[in-house]
């Protein structure tokens, strides 16, 4: 199997991302430093939250990330399935330790933001249960892409466990919701944008968001392309062995 | 396809088929929730219907890596996938096997390991219909998660940590109609998200683990 | 530093774990790739590519 590796679309691939990593890269420096150091010097404290606000800087675009990662790595899966394209599989697989950094810092973050206003740092609010969930499918698809020793079974396995993922992740944010709806009401987490317009606030989370895209792109070009390394290199040690 | 169904259900039940395994789980774990949370009564009746569910869930998932793995084994599996039924059926088939050998009999003695944990008597009917309803997607969900897994040596656990988050909703609702049952609320709308949830997985999953299953005989 | 008031700890806890984190997945992400291109390098080398 490994020497039926063809490498035109990879090596294509190679060249692209290593040509533009930089830039993204530096993009993703920038954005983060400027966002970063204007909302938590330059902007002022909320009514009611005091100088907590400050962690939306954080918060916020992490759990956009970690969604986002997951619906990357769901069209990555599709596209696997679909076209049969290697690099898709291997950006999918790249993209979850991410996604899985990025979710523990929105769960952590959301703890520590919530202790001062629930007096616990852990609610089952159904925006932080729903994240727990999201980080228990991303273990479960690591694992299983570790676990499967035949790339392409793993790429394809994996993806399936995307796709089903994908679904049940959907119905459980629901299931979740509805779970603790009766208990809570209005003191559930309002973590939301809008409970905070003022562009006071937006503008310096906008420029974080885009730093944090910027910089899981940059991080999924840097990992694929590992990714494809290392497949390169399991052929080239295959082939040396049998020689 | 029927005949799939009988011989599955014949294999469960001898000796070493992994009958009584479900069962003794159960109630071992029935057991121990009360050394581990205290007797007072008070606290076992309001936590009891959870931790009947959540044994449930753990009780089916012990059976499940049998369900294909036995057969991969020693190559029956080929055999089945290459026969004329589909192997979606054939996946369907051995899903409902593990539901009647696995899932029924935890639906049987939940009301009867509920005694142990105080279980309130307006609740028990509650219990008995959502763990019928909900169980068979328990079954369906954990073939899914046993097709994955099907050719590790060591599958049980990772099977485990795919299958118990798609456990949630089912757990959920299914909690959520003993939770509203018991207090006299209205709970039919529960009863039909429930519901929708074990059919929707009993139409798609099967092709998802067929899908499974092909990539692990190939 | 701002006065960050009785949430101090809050708010310099969140930066703390967050940057901690980031730097650790970027730090891991760039010695993986930077490991492995350098094995790849060498058994090219050892084959002559």
């Amino acid at each position: 199997m490994a020497s039926l590796w063809q490498y035109a679309n990879p090596q294509k691939f190679l060249a692209v991302s290593r040509a533009v990593l930089p830039f993204v890269a530096g993009g993703a420096a920038i954005c983060l430093v400027v966002g970063l150091v204007w909302g938590f010097f330059f902007t002022p404290d909320d009514y009611k939250q005091g100088s907590t606000v400050k962690i939306i800087y954080l918060h916020v675009p992490a759990a956009l990330m970690a969604i986002n990662a997951w619906l990357m790595m769901l069209v990555a899966s599709l596209i696997w399935l679909v076209r049969r394209h290697h690099v898709s599989a291997l950006a999918a697989k790249a993209a979850a330790p991410i996604g899985i950094t990025m979710t523990v810092i929105a769960l952590v973050t959301g703890a520590i933001w919530g202790e001062p206003m629930w007096g616990t740092y852990w609610a089952w609010d159904p925006r932080l249960t729903s994240f727990l969930i999201l980080f228990l499918f991303y273990l479960g698809y690591s694992a299983l892409w570790q676990a499967i020793e035949s790339p392409d079974a793993a790429a394809d396995l994996t993806s399936v466990l995307c796709m089903v993922g994908s679904v049940f992740a959907i119905l459980s944010r629901y299931a979740v919701n509805f779970w603790n709806q009766g208990l809570h009401q209005g003191a559930s987490l309002s973590l939301d944008k809008e409970e905070n317009v003022s562009d006071v606030f937006y503008l310096p989370l906008l420029v974080c968001i885009a730093g944090f895209i910027l910089l899981f792109v940059a991080l999924v070009l840097l990992r694929t392309q590992t990714e494809i390394r290392q497949r390169q290199l399991k052929a080239l040690e295959a082939r040396e062995r049998m020689a | 396809m029927i005949a799939l169904f009988w011989r599955d259900m014949r294999l469960a039940m001898r000796a070493g088929g992994g009958f009584g395994l479900g069962l003794s789980f159960f109630l071992i774990l029935t057991v121990l929730v009360p050394f581990g949370v205290g007797p007072q009564s008070e606290i076992l009746s309001v936590i009891a219907p959870g931790i009947l569910w959540v044994g449930a869930l753990l009780a089916c998932l012990l059976s499940l890596d049998r369900i294909f793995a036995l057969d991969f084994e020693d190559g029956s599996l080929d055999l089945l996938a290459t026969a004329p039924i589909p192997l979606e059926g054939v996946v369907a088939m051995k899903a409902a096997a593990h539901w009647v050998t696995t899932g029924l009999p935890l639906v049987i003695a939940a009301p009867v390991l509920g005694v142990l944990l105080h279980l309130e008597g307006g609740a028990v009917r509650w219990l008995i219909l959502g763990l019928i309803i909900g169980t068979p997607a328990l079954s369906m969900i954990g073939a899914f998660g046993a097709g994955l897994t099907v050719g590790l040596k060591r599958g049980g656990l990772l099977m485990s940590l795919l299958v118990l988050p798609l456990y949630v909703p089912t757990l959920i609702f299914g909690a959520e109609v003993v939770k509203r049952g018991a207090l006299g609320m209205e709970v039919q709308g529960v009863i039909l998200i429930l519901t929708a949830i074990t059919l929707a997985v009993w139409a798609l999953l099967p092709f998802a683990a067929a899908a499974a299953l092909r990539i692990n005989l190939r | 530093m701002p006065d960050l008031g009785k949430y101090a700890d809050a708010v310099l806890g969140s930066y703390a774990v967050t940057i901690v984190l980031l730097v650790a997945l970027i730090g891991h992400s760039v010695w993986r790739g930077r490991r492995v291109r350098r094995q790849l390098a060498e058994i090219q080398a050892r084959n002559g590519k």
